[in-house]
């Protein structure tokens, strides 16, 4: 109980200073918005074209998002010093993890819950179905599992922006790939158990790499 | 001592390699002589996946005992990784020619050996960023445990988006008896150079860090 509780407040700060300075969710917003408007003039405002590209635009933004947005999980800590504070708090390293974790998926998934019915509208698809709500949820997990633990070795890197998609395009290419397919056969109508084995890689990944990210995290931040 | 018997094993292992490929298996029916390379690429491919295992366990060591020599081994066994993964791509490449028409495809052992490739790339970029030597080494390890982790699901993820690939054959007992023969000792080969390589690299490693600490030391003290 005692280690949520440390978890909760964590999050909570993050989440706090989030609505006092609006940094990272209205900035990369109008980044989204940005990507998904210059696709469409990349590839046409064809119909068929875009229904084709569509889940392709669709995980491109919400990786970009992602980058955009973990590059600013720990900057704004190591900036003011905040972090050797937190490090010299009486909590468990695992509960900073999972503090930082859950405040970046909060704000990944506010992101998306705008941008997806923008795109639904500029798209004209049917994204708000649950098949892709679910596909992007998990997908998002993955995200900030891997995000946040590279995101905490970064700010303590020479070249902080540079270094935190290089680590983590790569690894997160299976959720990629997972969450296109998927999501190209639920904007076509898929029943459940053919998405089934793309959503089932993209669940074992979250599961993975969230322990995993938690056992290995304090090696990340230490001084 | 240890190397240079290695070295004579590896050379005799080599030989016999070399001519059980060209003259005692035979010559594979619908892809003809291209078929050889196989030979080469299959080694090539299980060496970098020992090797990265090894950064792997390395880096685990590293992180828990904080010893160099789990450091260097990590870092040494990364640098013959991403060679032969190079050269398993190279050999793909010049593999997929003949038997699909073009130099790259996105057939999933391929694509799986790239994004393996990209992060090992990665393994030593980390280094280089970090601010001090001990932070980089540390860094580095994080990128070998997730990225050895990644290699099964990466490897899920590209099959089940491509077909299948021909090498499942050889589990199939589809491939012939001398042909089998001639991939064991064509692995066997490329094992033992492997762990001649990765002791001639600890080595020199282990000199360099020594060449820098006398340095150090006799610098001045101001």
């Amino acid at each position: 109980m005692k280690f949520w509780n440390q978890v909760i407040s964590i999050t909570w700060k993050d989440t706090f200073s989030e609505i006092r300075t609006r940094e990272v969710i209205s900035s990369v917003l109008v980044f989204t918005l940005l990507v998904i408007v210059i696709f469409n003039f990349a590839f046409g405002a064809n119909q068929e074209t875009l229904r084709l590209v569509a889940p392709g635009i669709l995980w491109v933004t919400f990786t970009f998002t992602g980058v955009l947005s973990l590059n600013r999980a720990f900057i704004p800590e190591k900036e003011q010093g905040c972090l050797e504070g937190l490090m010299a708090c009486p909590i468990s390293r695992e509960a900073i993890y999972v503090g930082k974790m859950l405040a970046s998926l909060l704000f990944m998934l506010i992101i998306e819950a705008i941008a997806l019915p923008v795109f639904a509208f500029l798209f004209n698809l049917p994204v708000l179905t649950l098949p892709m709500v679910t596909i992007t949820i998990l997908a998002t997990i993955g995200f900030v599992a891997v995000g946040t633990l590279f995101s905490a070795l970064a700010i303590n890197t020479r070249a902080r922006e540079m270094v935190l998609p290089i680590l983590f395009l790569p690894v997160m290419v299976p959720v990629i790939i997972s969450a296109v397919n998927a999501s190209k056969m639920a904007l076509s109508g898929k029943p459940w158990n053919e998405l089934a084995s793309w959503i089932q890689i993209i669940g074992v990944f979250d599961v993975i790499f969230l322990v995993v990210s938690c056992l290995i995290f304090t090696y990340a931040i230490e001084e | 001592m240890k190397i240079t018997i290695l070295l004579w094993i590896s050379l005799a292992l080599m030989v016999t390699a070399l001519y059980l490929i060209f003259v005692i298996a035979p010559i594979e029916r619908t892809m003809g002589i291209v078929q050889k390379i196989f030979y080469l690429m299959v080694p090539m491919g299980w060496l970098a996946l020992l090797s990265f295992l090894v950064v792997f366990i390395g880096s685990i060591l590293y992180l828990k005992k904080r010893s160099l020599r789990w450091d260097i081994l990590s870092y040494s066994s990364a640098e013959v990784g991403v060679i032969f993964t190079t050269l398993a791509l190279v050999t793909g490449s010049i593999w997929a020619k003949p038997a699909w028409g073009v130099w790259w495809t996105w057939e999933p052992r391929l694509t799986a050996t790239l994004v393996l490739w990209l992060i090992y790339l990665t393994y030593f970029m980390v280094r280089s960023f970090a601010t001090e030597e001990s932070r980089g080494a540390t860094f580095a390890a994080i990128v070998g445990i997730i990225g050895f982790i990644d290699i099964p699901i990466i490897v899920l993820a590209t099959t089940l988006w491509r077909g299948l690939h021909p090498g499942a054959l050889i589990f199939q007992g589809g491939l012939d008896p001398t042909m089998l023969l001639t991939l064991i000792i064509s692995l066997l080969t490329f094992s033992t150079l492997y762990a001649l390589i990765l002791m001639q690299r600890i080595s020199l490693k282990n000199n360099e860090v020594e060449i820098k600490r006398m340095k150090e030391l006799s610098q001045p003290f101001n």
